[in-house]
């Protein structure tokens, strides 16, 4: 069973490899505001559900898949973790 | 056909609400322009106000993500103008060149803005989301001299430099002297507020003086650049005062990104010609930041989209005192569902009041004005002086009957029209049937003369209020190893209003899986933009396809918004 770090790990090494070119060398860490900082424009928060969706075998609700829920790493890992993944 | 000595029809739809505001006469007035005389756009944004004794009044406050802030009067735009068009001019820049923005919501993207204007040149504003791909088909086409950039996306314009010929500068802003990164040959660094204050003539425009180069995609062929004039401030100041309600004391925010139309139109010119203060967010969306901008700012007119619209309503809801300041807006870009407006109007203390534009319009040609009773999921009525009509999609004949859906169109000229589509006079010329302006969009006209959108009269996906073109996006997947064959068509969602679903052919050799769609998504996003990365991706064995091999995304299209498929009789199989 992953604890908190591994996914929030696996989060974060998948966002600095697929978006690289938003973030342009910016450093992030789990509390990195990503989508309300404007580095990640908020269209692309549909692939980041997608990843999450098929790497932890979920559907993400539409009403849980909110700006605010995936502006962080920490809220992405809350989440996952609200939705009953362990 | 010809339309041209039928007024009648159009007339009947026009607005008839304070018609002498948007005289020509008088606006020239308002905005000290002698007709037939010479002028300048960036300088009646900017020293026009400093003469008339309003130089100490606040332009611009600025914040970002992070907390910094600025702010600036309309003598600082004056000034930092004027040092923008003296660096470009330094540069090699002249009159009639384009210079690209391509830069975040930073101070000096303003600056440089007015000071383009005041050289002569032509603003090429572009999203700055936008890949390299992307960047570089619209550079390609503008012929660009010059692009202003900043560090976060210098790296993009350096991948595809090579292959610029026409593009003599890179100019970096937003950085200091002392602390920026190496440049290489042909780059430069410009930040106005380090840059020596010096005066500069402005360049004695006509009112047919090219001013912007905004690029925007069709269904077919590569995006184009519909080019605008420095008299467009017409239609913008009088609609700026008249829809958007905007007085010089008012404190306003425009959420769109001066990379799009809607930044320029109504997040610089409008504004800037009415006097009044613009606060500027530069950072993404996040409802409680929102809200707190607003209560900190004490903002009164905000102007903002559909698609921020229904992600607030997934957000919890404001504080009653965060709200206070507001009293009025607007919303822009595509369908403002009813429910976004009733919802507005319970949780943040008023109605969202639609308003229907294009980039080619220039400005906001149907609207639901202050005053006029809304009706929620109408765009209201054509604004004053603007000659709405709705045509008939055989016979391009204008339609009397209320309900029935036809082609929004409008009889030319108004003065923020566009002036062509920049080395495309055919598809230009394409648009205009009859003596009337298509727009490309379908609706219908009830029996009060309020507008009601249906959709779009082709293959464009508009998604969050942004256009993308199927050919750009089928474009980018071809160029992905799997993909063989595609065809990308809107799809109904209920936060961007429409987004984009491919249809996929595989190679041979490739087997479809949920792993693949997503690097296919990703592919597209990180070569294109956000915008245009399919949310949705079917693979399927073979697409339909005319007995001429050419690819009916109709048909696919209908199948997403269950809509009938129509004839079918000239498909292959």
């Amino acid at each position: 069973m992953p604890d908190d770090q591994q996914i929030a790990d696996t989060i974060l090494n998948y966002i600095t490899r697929e978006y690289a070119d938003s973030l342009q060398g910016a450093p992030i860490d789990v509390d990195s505001p990503l989508i309300s900082s404007g580095l990640i424009d908020s269209l692309s928060m549909v692939s980041m559900k997608v990843f999450l969706d098929q790497t932890y075998r979920l559907r993400i609700p539409d009403a849980e898949a909110s700006a605010d829920a995936f502006d962080t790493v920490a809220g992405m890992v809350k989440m996952l973790r609200r939705l009953g993944v362990t | 056909m010809n339309h041209s000595n039928d007024s009648r029809d159009a007339t009947a739809v026009t607005g008839n609400m304070g018609l002498h505001s948007y005289e020509p006469g008088v606006l020239r007035d308002a905005l000290d322009i002698e007709e037939g005389g010479t002028f300048n756009l960036g300088a009646i944004l900017s020293d026009r106000h400093c003469s008339l004794g309003r130089g100490e009044h606040q332009a611009l406050i600025w914040e970002n993500h992070a907390g910094r802030h600025k702010s600036f009067t309309f003598d600082d735009l004056r000034r930092y103008s004027n040092a923008w068009a003296h660096r470009l001019a330094q540069l090699g820049v002249n009159p009639g060149d384009r210079v690209c923005l391509f830069v975040d919501r930073v101070p000096d993207l303003y600056f440089a803005f007015l000071g383009i204007l005041k050289l002569g040149a032509v603003a090429q504003p572009l999203f700055s989301q936008f890949m390299a791909d992307a960047l570089e088909v619209r550079l390609a086409d503008a012929d660009t001299r010059a692009i202003i950039t900043t560090v976060r996306h210098l790296g993009k314009v350096r991948s595809i430099r090579a292959r610029l010929p026409a593009l003599a500068a890179v100019i970096l802003t937003d950085v200091s002297a002392d602390a920026h990164p190496a440049l290489t040959q042909g780059e430069f660094l410009m930040t106005a507020e380090e840059a020596p204050l010096v005066e500069f003539t402005p360049f004695p425009a006509t009112q047919d003086t090219p001013s912007l180069l905004h690029y925007t995609s069709g269904t077919t062929g590569r995006p184009k650049g519909a080019q605008h004039v420095h008299s467009s401030v017409l239609s913008q100041y009088a609609t700026t005062r008249h829809v958007l309600d905007l007085r010089p004391d008012d404190v306003y925010w425009c959420t769109a990104d001066p990379g799009w139309v809607t930044g320029t139109s109504y997040g610089i010119i409008g504004p800037w010609a009415v006097g009044a203060t613009q606060v500027i967010f530069e950072g993404g969306f996040s409802a409680q930041h929102w809200y707190e901008f607003i209560a900190r700012h004490r903002v009164t007119v905000f102007y903002t989209a559909p698609t921020a619209i229904r992600m607030l309503m997934k957000a919890p809801p404001p504080a009653p005192e965060q709200l206070g300041s507001l009293r009025h807006m607007c919303s822009v870009g595509e369908p403002l569902n009813p429910a976004a407006v009733l919802w507005a109007e319970r949780v943040m203390g008023r109605p969202f009041h639609d308003t229907y534009w294009q980039t080619e319009t220039g400005a906001i040609m149907i609207s639901n004005v202050p005053g006029l009773p809304i009706k929620p999921g109408s765009m209201g009525k054509p604004v004053p002086g603007i000659a709405a009509a709705l045509l008939d999609q055989q016979t391009f004949q204008p339609i009397t009957v209320p309900g029935k859906v036809g082609l929004i169109a409008f009889r030319p000229p108004w003065p923020s029209m566009f002036r062509g589509y920049f080395k495309a006079e055919t598809t230009y010329q394409s648009k205009f049937v009859g003596g009337y302006y298509l727009t490309g969009d379908r609706g219908s006209v009830d029996s009060d003369g309020y507008y009601w959108f249906v959709g779009r009269d082709d293959d464009v996906i508009n998604t969050a209020g942004h256009l993308v073109g199927p050919f750009e996006v089928e474009s980018a997947l071809l160029r992905h190893p799997a993909v063989a064959e595609s065809a990308a068509v809107s799809k109904p969602d209920p936060t961007y209003g429409e987004v984009v679903k491919a249809f996929i052919v595989l190679r041979p050799e490739h087997a479809g899986s949920d792993e693949l769609k997503l690097d296919i998504m990703n592919f597209v996003r990180k070569h294109l933009s956000p915008l245009a990365m399919p949310h949705a991706i079917d693979f399927v064995e073979k697409l339909p396809k005319t007995r001429s091999g050419k690819i009916v995304r109709r048909m696919l299209r209908a199948q997403e918004w269950g809509e009938p498929v129509g004839d079918l009789s000239s498909l292959d199989d």
